[in-house]
């Protein structure tokens, strides 16, 4: 049997991929990598591209990646896929809006955490949540 | 006959009531199976970070996260609050609320100062009643929460924690335990907690990193960061559908308790006023 190398393609979102391969093309930062079974430790950043996975017979399968890491290991590879467009400036973007909208909902309340207040009410909440138990309960028996 | 249609009318009212609790306690059902496997489908990437993670502090590189372990000293902590965006859900926010607000009483009792960055509306809509420092705040993510909606919030408390504004990062959610129970969880995200596993021997070898181990390292911490909180936001997902579930359910029961009770009053009316109705034919009769 030819020589493999497990591969693992996971996403935050879910499992992409798991398999065997003879071999794993990848889009890295520093240029296009093909990985062998036993190749050295690596790790290096992804660009958006295509991954491709050759197993054994010489079948490929292509999974699009928009981004993400590539960890290498003697008999392991991982790429751990990005799902979203990731970019400084995307990113930052996100960040200010994220700001922007809780700035705006909370426009002209105070910044002050009102303990005492916030306590009363959350313990008449529980305290009604506990009394419908209570009389569910009693209903029952 | 009298009040005999106002019980009519009230029985059909609870019974329509029913019909849509049933219907949400089935819609919650079936969603709280697939929000489950969403939550089982965010593990992997989680886990091959950390081993990662881990594997690149054994081996030790030269350079040091400002994520990693620490001793700054903490003056001010951010949490990220993550909440359902609808109501109907039984006591699941008010639980995770209530312990936030424990926790919160303490911190201000030790002289610490507090900010925040809110996941859902109902945390939002707390704050806004309550008072306090929200930072950043996504809402409406859906049933299927996407990693985009919360890069934003994420990077938001990052970089404050990266300049100094914040000292410590904490995620509040509800851990999901089984359907029943849901529990509320306080957990610190940065600095990153060191596990005490203790590091596996063997030869330490290094990575060879492209472009290097600091840029490398960079991304990976905060992705880290993300996917646990994304992590977060999909388990309390599922503490929200499972609370909302059982809800419905009790509701749906109590407005059957609702309905037999009325029926048996509805019944005893009817009942006295074909008792009255022959009594009065019979002393007329008598009458004639």
């Amino acid at each position: 049997m030819a020589m493999t190398v497990h591969v693992d393609i996971v996403s935050a979102e879910g499992a992409i991929h798991s398999g065997l391969a003879a071999m794993v093309y990848a889009p890295g930062e520093m240029g296009e990598l093909g990985i062998a079974p036993r190749h050295t430790p690596l790790i290096t950043r992804l660009k958006p591209g295509d991954v491709r996975v050759e197993d054994d017979k010489g079948g490929m399968e292509h999974f699009y990646v928009s981004g993400g890491m590539l960890e290498v290991q003697p008999d392991v590879v991982t790429v751990l896929a990005d799902t979203a467009i990731r970019a400084q400036n995307i990113d930052e973007a996100k960040a200010l809006e994220a700001k922007r909208r809780a700035e705006d909902a909370l426009a002209g309340k105070t910044a002050e955490f009102e303990y005492a207040k916030a306590q009363a009410e959350l313990a008449e909440a529980i305290a009604q949540l506990r009394a419908i138990e209570k009389l569910r309960k009693m209903r029952a028996s | 006959m009298a009040g005999a249609k106002e019980i009519r009318t009230k029985i059909s009212s609870i019974k329509s009531t029913q019909k849509i609790t049933g219907a949400m306690e089935m819609v919650a059902a079936s969603k709280m199976r697939k929000a489950q496997e969403r939550m089982q489908a965010t593990r992997p990437y989680a886990e091959k970070m950390l081993q990662v993670i881990r594997h690149l502090a054994k081996a030790s590189p030269e350079y040091r996260h400002s994520f990693m372990a620490q001793e700054r000293e903490i003056k001010r902590i951010g949490y990220i609050v993550v909440s359902s965006d609808r109501g109907l859900c039984g006591g699941l926010n008010t639980n995770l609320f209530r312990m936030l607000v424990q926790e919160l009483k303490q911190k201000r009792n030790d002289g610490l100062d507090t900010a925040f960055c809110t996941i859902g509306s109902k945390a939002l809509g707390f704050f806004k009643r309550f008072g306090g420092d929200v930072k950043a705040e996504a809402a409406q993510l859906g049933d299927k929460p996407r990693i985009a909606d919360i890069i934003g919030p994420v990077k938001v408390m990052l970089d404050a924690f990266e300049n100094g504004e914040i000292d410590a990062v904490y995620i509040a959610y509800n851990e999901f335990v089984n359907t029943m129970t849901q529990k509320p969880t306080l957990r610190q995200l940065v600095p990153i907690v060191p596990d005490d596993k203790p590091a596996a021997s063997g030869p330490v070898w290094d990575y060879i990193y492209e472009p290097e181990a600091r840029l490398v390292l960079d991304n990976l911490l905060g992705r880290y960061i993300e996917s646990l909180v994304y992590q977060g936001v999909v388990e309390n997902g599922a503490c929200e559908q499972a609370a909302r579930m059982v809800a419905m359910k009790s509701a749906s029961d109590n407005a059957g308790g609702l309905i037999d009770e009325l029926q048996l009053v509805y019944n005893k009316a009817r009942q006295a006023a074909i008792t009255q109705e022959i009594s009065e034919i019979v002393s007329g009769a008598a009458a004639v």
